[in-house]
């Protein structure tokens, strides 16, 4: 641990401090946005790998006959998984580096995120009554531009449901 | 468009428990078009420091409103599904303001429903999100 300036011992740092600098800014990250709790969207995250999880509700239906998900469910799904996983992968080396406080996010103090620029979802099947889960993959993050693709599954993780690929406007991080 | 079809149109919108989850209102439905208004709510804010309203939200606007405008085709003989979606953000919705979106259906097949979209808050002039999407033609359910 150089990056910090101050973790410069021999002895790795306790693994429940890491996770706890971690959980703390994904927290910070999903916490604060109203329509990601609206939509019930919560995240699991496995080292620097993020699922998101939407857990099936009456109010995510399209379809009342099928029933389905609803398009703009799913397409809301698939859009808060890209941007958190590229805020994610944007920021993960200052949260591993200490260098954003875990206390500053908590209350409110994010960096600036990405914004869409464009976004384009594939329904590949109906959206069933069940939980869904998603992930994303930064396919390039430049300076200004990024782009995310990201897939939503439900039972079966090679029978993806929906799939989408976006394009992002980076936040300017000199300031 | 048939008597019929608007009415069996308009209820299917407010059938929808996600749109009704969202606010949204059919204000308009023609032979292939339709406009839906979502008023402004603090729960769809995607960013908490300026009050901008979630890119995602204005998706499932876009979404049931380029639905119903393929839905209202007088050549389509019942439901339709999105094959696909593309959304264009131009600006950040103004907050505060409510949301409204028109969809008309450009062409039609056999086999598919191409509709575009626009979405504007109280300027009319500039559109907050465009959108493009292809719907499937379904037998009646």
């Amino acid at each position: 641990m150089t990056a910090s300036g101050k973790r410069t011992g021999k002895h790795p740092e306790p693994v429940q401090v890491v996770k706890q600098r971690r959980d703390a800014a994904l927290n910070a990250l999903v916490d604060g946005v109203p329509y990601i709790r609206f939509l019930g969207i919560t995240f699991d995250r496995r080292g620097d790998e993020l699922t998101a999880v939407m857990p099936f509700d009456d109010k995510l239906i399209g379809n009342p006959l099928l029933p389905a998900l609803h398009g703009g469910a799913t397409a809301a799904f698939l859009e808060v998984s890209a941007i958190i996983g590229l805020s994610w992968s944007m920021l993960w080396h200052e949260i591993e580096a200490g260098a954003l406080d875990p206390a500053d996010l908590a209350a409110g103090r994010l960096p600036r995120l990405p914004k869409t620029i464009d976004f384009t979802v594939d329904y590949l099947r109906s959206g069933l009554p069940r939980d869904a889960y998603a992930r994303a993959q930064v396919a390039r993050s430049g300076r200004r531009y990024a782009s995310v693709r990201v897939e939503a599954w439900q039972d079966n993780r090679a029978r993806p449901f929906a799939q989408a690929s976006g394009h992002f406007l980076m936040p300017r991080r000199d300031g | 468009m048939s008597v019929d079809k608007t009415r069996i149109a308009e209820q299917f919108i407010t059938a929808i428990p996600h749109s009704q989850a969202l606010g949204m209102e059919l204000t308009e439905i023609g032979e292939g078009s339709a406009e839906i208004v979502m008023d402004y709510d603090s729960r769809f804010i995607g960013d908490p420091e300026t009050g901008v309203i979630h890119g995602g939200a204005v998706s499932a606007l876009m979404d049931t409103c380029c639905g119903a405008a393929a839905m209202s085709h007088p050549d389509n003989p019942g439901l339709t599904a999105t094959i696909d979606l593309r959304i264009d953000y131009m600006r950040p919705a103004t907050p505060g303001q409510r949301i409204r979106a028109r969809a008309e259906c450009y062409h039609f097949t056999r086999s598919v429903i191409f509709v575009r979209a626009r979405a504007m808050d109280d300027d009319d002039a500039r559109p907050v999100a465009t959108a493009t999407g292809t719907f499937t033609v379904e037998a009646k359910a």
